[in-house]
């Protein structure tokens, strides 16, 4: 059965009395396990996709069927709970809470679910361990580096142990090294079975994946998967 | 989210914003301490008129010569109501009306009292024994004047304790005899002190027999005649019978007025309730300007932390949850707000009896309330409601607001 599947999918903005067709007519089928890169040109509506994709954003038409369950016509509560245990989500700026430490950021998805405070802290110290954070625990944003806050942020999405994790540019913020980095970390969730979908504008990283998805003006341009098929 | 979470979530995120957390605190604080100092004087005045109303004497009924108040100016009247004098014997007679406990009459003008070559203006008061109880006078020296026909003009005085001192410094004043008016009299009591008031401080006062205030002032009418009720229930009654006696003595016709301080207080309280009413109102307003600019910072916060809301969404926080952070972090900057103006409120209505002792100045305790409550309503309600817009809002659209 395939995680995902966009029949149709429409997205347009209003700008004044022009309109934006940020996603026009898309068709795409993920399965399970995959590792997917989206890449394209600024604007081509890479963004939008993996908003869609994450239920952060509505479509105007089409349909999206997240492991067989249509999505896009459920109430905004039953999206956030899809959103809370089947979805992490990485973003380019990490969208950390400033107040809050770094174990307290990674925990907060678990906070908002209303796990134990026990469980909490067993899962969030795991988490520490294996990315690398246990001496940062206590630490806010603005005392880590943009390596450690990404690595916050994947530990963050990844803490409900969802099957889908999408990343926006997560490396768009950070040198080559430390991208090397947090690429090698979502490639290992990869490995463990996770779906993976990376927006990126860095052909060496989209080369990677082992599908490229190439967008032009909100259509796929070009599936590498299609030719494998 | 659990409840715990829920309230650290808030407590974290009102002390992530010390200012705005500050400015509301301040707003609802200055609201409710407004509220709770402005009724403690409204109400403080009105405590303050009636005390000073009640000290005058209790139930009583007080008689003027004259027939005064409905009516106006009537020609037929004006022609034959050449008032009767209110004499001595009238006074007396209303000793006979069954529900009069006691009766003081009552002459009082200027004159001079002097001693051992020191002399001083003072306010002279004719009246009989019963003056001093009925006022609540006390004697602090000496007896009282002598209880016997009120029309003997006994020789004797009572004098007050600023008098006593002026004239006889640290002698002994009873007994001596000093001259009032053109009359030598025999000092016999001093009264005791009662403190500024509205009514005669008796300080500077001098009282003397009815019959001998009459001779000095050469007058034969009396000032007014003081009726004690025998208690608050015979107020009515001793007025009625007064009249009655007077209309009897004067040939039918109703030539006194009679007033009951009753009446006279239940019109100041009226008036003063209203005027506590007029001040928490004013409160209200303060209170509701504060709600505003509770409000407003909410607002603000909420416009500021609009990206945070659209990162919790995306992070799988549903609406409720939003909400109820949002509800918490209200709740606890409207309460503490409302616990600082409490304190505030109290320590100024106590600033103010320190400065002004006599002045009753304590918020009733239904303002106290009032206060509370509008401050905790309009702090949730102002808080809240900001939150639910941004709660609705798509993750996508909250996220993209930096
Ligand atoms: N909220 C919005 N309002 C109006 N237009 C929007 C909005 N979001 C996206 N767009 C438009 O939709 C199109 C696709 O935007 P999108 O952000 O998906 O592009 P992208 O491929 O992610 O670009 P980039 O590589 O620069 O991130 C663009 O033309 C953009 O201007
Ligand atoms: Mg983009």
């Amino acid at each position: 059965m395939a995680l995902i599947e966009l029949s149709g999918i429409e997205r347009s903005f209003r700008l004044g009395d022009t309109t934006v067709h940020a996603l026009a007519g898309l068709d795409l089928r993920m399965d399970a396990g995959e590792y997917v890169a989206v890449m394209g040109p600024s604007g081509s509506g890479k963004s939008t996709l993996l908003n869609l994709l994450g239920l952060l954003d509505r479509p105007n038409a089409g349909s999206y069927r997240l492991e067989g369950r249509d999505v896009t016509t459920l109430s905004p509560d039953e999206q956030a709970a899809v959103r809370s245990t089947r979805i992490g989500f990485v973003f380019q700026s990490f969208h950390l809470v400033p107040r809050l430490t770094a174990a307290e950021n990674i925990a907060l998805p678990m906070t908002l679910a209303g796990i134990a405070p026990a469980e909490r802290r067993r899962r969030v110290e795991r988490a520490l361990a294996d990315f690398g954070l246990a001496q940062r625990a206590g630490h806010k944003p603005d005392e880590l580096s943009g390596g450690q806050r990404q690595r916050v942020a994947i530990a963050r999405a990844t803490i409900m142990q969802p099957p889908l994790i999408l990343a926006d540019e997560p490396t768009g913020n950070l040198d080559r090294h430390t991208g090397d980095e947090v690429v090698h970390l979502l490639e290992e969730l990869n490995a463990r079975g996770v779906t993976l979908v990376v927006v990126t504008h860095d052909p060496t990283l989209g080369a990677r994946a082992r599908r490229q998805l190439v967008m032009e003006d909100g259509r796929l341009q070009h599936d590498s998967g299609d030719a494998a098929r | 989210m659990r409840l715990a979470d829920t309230l650290r979530f808030a407590r974290d995120a009102a002390a992530g914003t010390p200012l705005r957390t500050a400015l509301s605190v301040l707003a609802m604080a200055i609201g409710v301490a407004a509220v709770v100092v402005l009724t403690a004087l409204g109400d403080g005045a009105r405590r303050y008129v009636v005390g000073q109303f009640s000290s005058l004497g209790t139930n009583l009924v007080i008689v003027l010569p004259g027939r005064t108040g409905t009516g106006g100016f009537n020609p037929a009247t004006a022609i034959t109501a050449t008032p009767r004098d209110l004499t001595i014997d009238d006074a007396a007679a209303l000793r006979r009306a069954p529900a009069v406990r006691r009766v003081a009459p009552l002459n009082a003008g200027t004159s001079e009292i002097s001693y051992g070559g020191r002399l001083r203006e003072v306010m002279v008061v004719g009246s009989t024994a019963e003056f001093v109880p009925i006022r609540n006078f006390e004697l602090a020296q000496g007896e009282a004047l002598p209880d016997d026909d009120w029309n003997r003009a006994a020789p004797v005085a009572l004098i007050g304790a600023k008098i006593r001192d002026e004239l006889f410094g640290s002698r002994p004043a009873l007994g001596q005899l000093a001259r009032v008016g053109d009359r030598r009299v025999r000092i016999v009591g001093v009264l005791k002190s009662t403190g500024q008031g509205l009514g005669m401080n008796t300080d500077e006062l001098v009282v003397v027999p009815i019959a001998l205030a009459q001779a000095l002032f050469n007058s034969n009418t009396l000032f007014r005649v003081l009726v004690e009720a025998k208690s608050r229930d015979a107020i009515p009654q001793a007025r009625d019978q007064a009249l009655a006696i007077l209309k009897q003595r004067h040939r039918g016709e109703e030539d006194v007025t009679v007033i009951t301080q009753d009446a006279v207080l239940a019109t100041f309280d009226k008036l003063l309730g209203a005027l506590t009413l007029a001040v928490a109102g004013i409160a209200a307003i303060s209170l509701a300007v504060a709600g505003i600019l509770v409000m407003n910072v909410m607002l603000v916060a909420v416009t500021q932390r609009t990206a945070e809301i659209g990162l919790l969404k995306a992070l799988g926080a549903s609406g409720r949850t939003i909400r109820l952070a949002f509800l918490a972090e209200a709740a606890m900057l409207s309460a503490l707000g409302a616990l600082l103006g409490y304190l505030l409120g109290q320590a100024g209505a106590f600033a103010l009896r320190q400065a002004f002792p006599v002045f009753p100045a304590v918020a009733p305790d239904w303002a106290v309330f009032a206060g509370l409550g509008t401050a905790l309503a309009t702090g949730l309600l102002f808080g809240v409601m900001p939150a639910r817009r941004a709660a609705r809002l798509d993750p996508v659209q909250a996220l993209m607001k930096h």
